[in-house]
């Protein structure tokens, strides 16, 4: 399980160009990592390439920070 | 554009089958998509000449899922759409105290409803690219309204406030979007109009004469082009001097 929560921050850290000491599983994209409504998209699209799953707008919206992301993926996903 | 993917809506006919031709020659791989059955395959050869990867769809731009299986098949096929040309269009003309209802819709969902379809699906992978040129095809009438068009000026111009918009959206991912607006051009769509009206409307263009389909492609072909980098939410009048913006 941790190992989604691995590959969930070096995904934030690939997308949003910022340091892994950066991102902490509290951090909110766009209040602590600087990212625009552009990159949280380009983020969901990375999560779906990524662990094969499909991330509908509504589901998107409501993933804000690195912790809602892991959950989101391990409730979804089963790779 | 050398192996830029492009993809050309209403391309069977008209304007839009001289901006594929144009498309092609600059190198592009070109992908027509319109519901003329058997003329997109004639267009399709002609484009497959100069170059021969090129391919269509027959689909029509009102069905989500027609456009859907397109664009599906497209990335497939090529694993990427650089340009999106956006030229689909009807006219249902009538006065507005005439206009029927199933008039404004049909015009709507052809020139309009069909460009947020298709712009929606080929972003997602011009975001990943960082790289997109999308061209939507207006109209002079969209700047300067034109009586008997309500429906058609009112899409025309919302596809410049579209593109507007989603140009500001897109552009710090590489991806630019404007308008080329045709004035009178030489297509079919011109052709059924009376002489007299056609006598009217020369009247008021300074130069004297009908644009070309050459004339509007040329434009499109710069457009999308690696020149035109730096442009981005701009509305290019090819219309011989009958309006200036």
């Amino acid at each position: 399980m941790s190992n989604i929560a691995e590959r969930v921050k070096k995904i934030v850290v690939e997308q949003l160009g910022v340091e892994a000491s950066q991102v902490t599983e509290e951090s909110n994209f766009v209040e602590d990592l600087g990212a625009d409504s552009l990159d949280t998209v380009e983020l969901v699209m990375a999560l779906e390439e990524e662990f094969g799953c499909e991330i509908s707008d509504d589901a998107a919206e409501k993933i804000v920070t690195v912790k809602q992301a892991i959950e989101f993926i391990k409730k979804n996903s089963d790779s | 554009m050398q192996d830029r993917v492009a993809v050309v809506t209403g391309s069977s006919s008209g304007i839009g089958r001289v901006i594929a031709l144009h498309l092609a020659r600059q190198g592009a791989k070109v992908v027509l998509i319109s519901n003329e059955s058997i003329r997109i395959l004639e267009a399709l050869e002609e484009v497959r000449a100069i170059s021969p990867e090129s391919e269509a769809f027959e689909a029509d731009v009102t069905s989500l899922p027609c456009l859907d299986e397109s664009i599906k098949l497209t990335l497939e096929k090529f694993g990427r759409i650089d340009i999106l040309v956006n030229n689909a269009g009807i006219t249902r003309d009538s006065l507005l105290v005439r206009m029927s209802t199933a008039d404004w819709d049909r015009v709507v969902a052809v020139n309009l409803t069909s460009v947020f379809h298709l712009t929606r699906m080929v972003l997602k992978p011009m975001m990943k690219a960082r790289y997109g040129r999308i061209i939507n095809v207006a109209s002079v009438v969209g700047a300067t309204g034109n009586p008997g068009q309500a429906n058609y000026a009112a899409t025309k111009a919302g596809l410049v406030a579209f593109s507007k918009s989603v140009a500001l959206e897109t552009a710090s991912r590489n991806i630019t979007v404007n308008c080329v607006a045709p004035g009178f051009i030489r297509t079919a769509m011109t052709d059924s109009l009376n002489p007299k009206a056609k006598e009217i409307i020369l009247s008021r263009i300074p130069m004297g004469n009908m644009g070309e389909p050459d004339d509007v492609a040329n434009a499109v072909a710069f457009l999308a082009s690696e020149k035109a980098r730096y442009i981005t939410g701009e509305t290019l009048h090819i219309n011989g001097g009958m309006y200036m913006a």
